[in-house]
């Protein structure tokens, strides 16, 4: 288990006096501190871990956030910053001396502009809310994680979030033209806006993927794009996860690069199969789903080309979508994996390491060792293109002897992916959960750098504590 | 690591800086660069930092009486095409990588320009890939996706106290701590002393075509681009000459809509966007990709000798209005990014600058003064002023990467 930090007496002390403060700045619903109405809010998507905050805080304008944090900053309360909670690495997990606030109230469409290719919106927004919104003119929101429908974009921008189609266009970090930015104490700064490029430091960048370390996002202006006129997707059935890995190598090398490229291991071809029905091989040792885009012609073009590579690797079986109907039937059992594994075992972890691709094979071998040997199942599903895996290791949370082992099986993952070249995390975060590994991918200067980069915003340690570092510098400053 | 070993430090000494005076030190490795900046660090003597010293006019003069030259800290480390990841030393030439890329078929995506012609400087070519990181330089391809910042993968860099750290990596998803290879970038050296970049880099197109609009004015221009970029087709640059600009035989005003892709689709989406936007013609190959060098380069503007040159990146749909503005003043411009990057020449004077600033700020978006006389460059801010709570966040992010203030002091602000 993975410690939290004790909570500050003062601050629990005069929890009712805090309370207090906060309604009169958020007037109405806005405030919630009764036990029964906190169990929403104490956990996120890594459910093992659960803390009821002191309180939470809903604001519903910028104006609000501002003053929720100067209000807070002056009383030396820990913030815990929130989108809709569904974090896979504990990163809105509460404190119980820190106020969680939650920006799911500022969820309106500020500003759609075609010409300029941009949208504004506020942090609430969900994810798949800014497609909704552009996609009648034919526009899209590029980054597409799976829980799309709920994750929000201001927690998209603070975790740098991905998805399937990032091999073509992009994670969060690529797609973003501009935030409004609260400090912790309460001040509220533009960044960007409607052009590409930055004078000055790249504040963007810096706080594009900084996990509600360095301030909260209110609004944010994001890219959005034409849709192109269609896309299709084929499957490839492959003998081993060996020749699967190759045949990913010889796609990418081939200088056609496809929209999607995911890669199934043969215990997750079976949970999916069995939930979704999807038709996919059960002799195969891996799979890969491969999507293109363009019109007919076009689809049928680079699909012909990878199927040709693909047909070098004497493949099981191949399936090319003849229609849009048949792609979703093929990435039906993709997009269903993490439920598909929830429904053939009571609890999974979901690990998030990114290799160099040419270490599949190895590391997917090694992960098969480890498993046999703390007797844990775990389900490979991996976007092969950019290396970044998704190991789910199935456990019971009910006996804390298997949690334990879930995790520890986790830690030793994730240090196989940091041995081979590749790192921690490719696009959950490192919030609680792997915080303390850290040392694992960087020696002791580099963190400390990163903390006084951290201290530059937020020199008391309010925003988000516990989270991202090691847990000594996370608390106090450090010395230096 | 951090500090150790002298053994780099062995450099030409003497020779005059970027700022005119003072000694230069090109260390070999890594190591050498860490122990420079020991050294300046403890004797409390400026930097100020060089990738191949190719450029010396931009943004503002730095005053260091020592030049940490990464020249020699040059070579390729590792290129794995397939996994289409490049690293290299700081110092390494980008012909050099370009040309190892182009080997294997590949590019670096975000086609860095070569502005030493437009600056005016003499030879040395497009200069360190360390320079152009920590520059930011994206081409016209940063339309369509990425800049050079989004290729990034890793970097390793000597901070202002000497200690060598690392951020990122070498693989293309890592959301691992925060991200100092984006703070890092386009920083011009004012945090750190970059020693080797990773990039992530892509596969070069099959083909490339342009169309060449004739449109009436920047309006219209921008407009086109506009339907180009909006269109299904996959235009990977957007650019307008106007009236009176010309490049490689093209005469403004045109508006210019670039394919790049596998055979097939080029031709196939070119057809499609000729039909939407009747009365162009069609540039092919090396034709075409002159073109772009030109556009990339900002050559068309033919900069004369004293003149000032700026960089604006606005939001597209002000674009015209924000040449309108320009011209009145007598500047010439050129279009890049659909109407989102402004090139602007014009006369050397306050008069002009304060014109451009107020321009940039009415079209939404933000200048950079690339090239102008020292006196001018020393008086007139080169970028936009921040707001105070983002200037102090400024002062104190500085002083968590470079905390005596020692790395090219006033480069970008003065007296920061
Ligand atoms: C505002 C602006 C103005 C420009 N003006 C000119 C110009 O006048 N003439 C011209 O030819 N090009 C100019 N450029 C282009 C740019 O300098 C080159 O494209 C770039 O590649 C220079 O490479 P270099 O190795 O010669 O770097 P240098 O010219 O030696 O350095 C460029 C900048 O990057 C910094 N830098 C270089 N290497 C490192 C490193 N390893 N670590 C940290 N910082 C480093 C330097 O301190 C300097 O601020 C300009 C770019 C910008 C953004
Ligand atoms: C089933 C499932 C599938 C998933 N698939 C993917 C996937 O494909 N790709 C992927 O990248 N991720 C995926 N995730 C992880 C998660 O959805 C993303 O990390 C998402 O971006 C989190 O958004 P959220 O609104 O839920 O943020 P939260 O979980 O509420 O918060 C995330 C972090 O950001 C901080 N935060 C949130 N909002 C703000 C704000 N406005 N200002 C400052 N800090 C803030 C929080 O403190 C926390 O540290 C998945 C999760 C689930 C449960």
């Amino acid at each position: 288990m993975i410690a939290l930090p004790p909570p500050k007496p003062e601050v629990l002390a005069r929890r009712e006096e805090i309370v207090a403060g906060l309604r009169a700045l958020v007037p109405g619903e806005g405030v919630i501190a009764e036990t029964l109405r906190l169990r929403p809010y104490e956990t996120d998507g890594l459910s093992a871990y659960r803390q009821p905050p002191l309180a939470v805080v809903l604001p519903t304008s910028t104006e609000q956030v501002a003053a929720v944090l100067r209000f807070l900053h002056e009383n030396d309360v820990r913030v815990v910053p929130r989108g809709a909670g569904t974090s896979l690495s504990g990163g809105a997990l509460p404190l119980a001396d820190a106020v969680v606030v939650g920006l799911m109230r500022m969820n309106r469409i500020l500003d759609v502009s075609f010409p300029d290719r941009l949208a504004v919106v506020e942090a609430g927004v969900t994810n798949l809310g800014i497609t909704k919104a552009v996609e009648g003119e034919g526009f899209f929101y590029a980054p597409d994680p799976s829980s799309q429908l709920a994750c929000m974009i201001g927690g998209n921008v603070m975790m740098n979030s991905g998805g399937a189609h990032c091999l073509k266009y992009g994670v969060t970090a690529n797609n973003l033209l501009g935030v409004k930015f609260v400090t912790i104490e309460g001040e509220v700064i533009e960044v960007g806006g409607g052009h590409l490029d930055a004078a000055g430091y790249d504040w963007l960048g810096l706080i594009t993927g900084s996990e509600g370390q360095l301030g909260l996002v209110t609004e944010v202006t994001v890219r959005i794009l034409r849709a192109a006129e269609g896309q299709r997707a084929m499957l490839a059935a492959f003998r081993s996860t060996e020749v699967a890995g190759a045949a990913v190598d010889a796609i990418m090398a081939s200088g056609v690069i496809p929209v999607a490229l995911e890669f199934m291991d043969k215990p997750c071809i079976h949970a999916c199969e069995a939930f979704a029905h999807a038709g996919y091989p059960l002799d195969a040792e891996a799979m890969l789903i491969i999507e293109v885009e363009g019109s007919g012609e076009e689809q049928d073009a680079l699909l012909g080309r990878i199927r040709e590579i693909c047909e070098r690797f004497d493949p099981i079986s191949m399936r090319v979508a003849a229609s849009a109907e048949e792609s979703m039937a093929i990435w039906k059992g993709r997009k269903g994996a993490f439920g598909a594994v929830g429904r053939i075992s009571p609890d999974y972890l979901c690990m998030d390491g990114t290799i160099p691709t040419s270490e599949l094979p190895y590391v997917l071998r090694r992960i098969g060792e480890m498993s046999a040997a703390c007797g844990l199942g775990v389900a490979n599903v991996f976007h092969a293109g950019d290396g970044n895996l998704h190991p789910l290791i199935m456990f019971d949370a009910n006996d804390p002897e298997s949690f334990a082992k879930a995790e520890a099986f986790g830690a030793d993952i994730l240090k196989l992916c940091v041995e081979v070249g590749g790192c921690l995390t490719g696009e959950h975060g490192v919030g609680v959960e792997k915080r303390d590994l850290m040392g694992v991918q960087f020696t002791r200067p580099e963190l400390q750098q990163q903390r006084r980069v951290k201290e530059a915003f937020d020199p008391e340690w309010l925003l988000n504590p516990a989270k991202v570092f090691p847990l000594e510098g996370a608390l106090a400053p450090p010395a230096h | 690591m951090a500090g150790t070993g002298r053994s780099g430090l062995a450099g030409v000494r003497g020779r005059n800086t970027m700022s005119g005076e003072g000694s230069r030190i090109a260390p070999a490795d890594e190591a050498g660069v860490s122990a420079a900046v020991v050294a300046a660090h403890a004797e409390g003597v400026p930097l100020a930092v060089e990738g191949r010293g190719t450029k010396a006019a931009m943004l503002r003069p730095v005053q260091a009486a020592r030049t940490l030259s990464l020249r020699a800290v040059s070579g390729i480390t590792f290129y794995k095409p397939e996994e289409m990841v490049i690293s290299a030393r700081a110092g390494t030439p980008l012909e050099e990588i370009e040309a190892a890329l182009a080997e294997r078929r590949q590019r670096i995506v975000a086609e860095p320009p070569d502005l030493g012609a437009l600056l005016g400087a003499t030879g040395g070519g497009k200069g360190s890939i360390g320079g152009v990181v920590a520059c930011n330089l994206s081409g016209p391809r940063r339309v369509a996706g990425f800049a050079t910042r989004d290729l990034v993968l890793g970097l390793r860099f000597v901070n202002g106290e000497g200690e060598v750290l690392r951020s990122g990596g070498r693989v293309h998803k890592n959301v691992t701590g925060l991200d100092l290879c984006k703070l890092l970038s386009g920083s011009h050296g004012t945090l750190a002393v970059i020693t080797e970049v990773t990039l992530k880099v892509g596969p070069a197109p099959e083909r490339t075509a342009t169309l060449v609009l004739p449109v009436a004015d920047e309006a219209a221009g921008v407009v086109a681009l506009s339907a180009g970029l909006t269109s299904p087709f996959g235009v990977t640059g957007a650019a307008m000459l106007p009236e009176g600009v010309s490049a490689n035989g093209v005469m403004g005003p045109v508006a210019l809509l670039r394919l790049e892709d596998v055979e097939a689709s080029v031709r196939y989406r070119m057809e499609r966007l000729r039909a939407a936007l009747p009365g162009g013609r069609v540039l092919e190959g090396d034709e075409s990709r002159a073109l772009w060098r030109a556009v990339r380069d900002a050559a068309p503007l033919a900069v004369a000798q004293g003149e000032a040159v700026w960089r604006l990146s606005v939001r597209p749909s002000r674009a015209s209005a924000a040449v309108a503005a320009l011209r009145s003043i007598g500047a010439r411009v050129m279009l890049d990014w659909g109407g989102g990057l402004v090139w602007v020449a014009g006369a050397a004077t306050s008069a002009v600058h304060e014109a451009v600033m107020e321009t940039a700020r009415r079209a939404g978006g933000t200048f950079t003064l690339f090239r102008a006389p020292d006196p001018m460059r020393v008086s007139v801010p080169v970028i936009p002023d921040e707001v105070p709570a983002l200037a102090a966040l400024s002062a104190r992010v500085k002083a968590a990467l470079d905390p005596g203030g020692r790395l090219n002091p006033g480069r970008m602000r003065a007296g920061g």
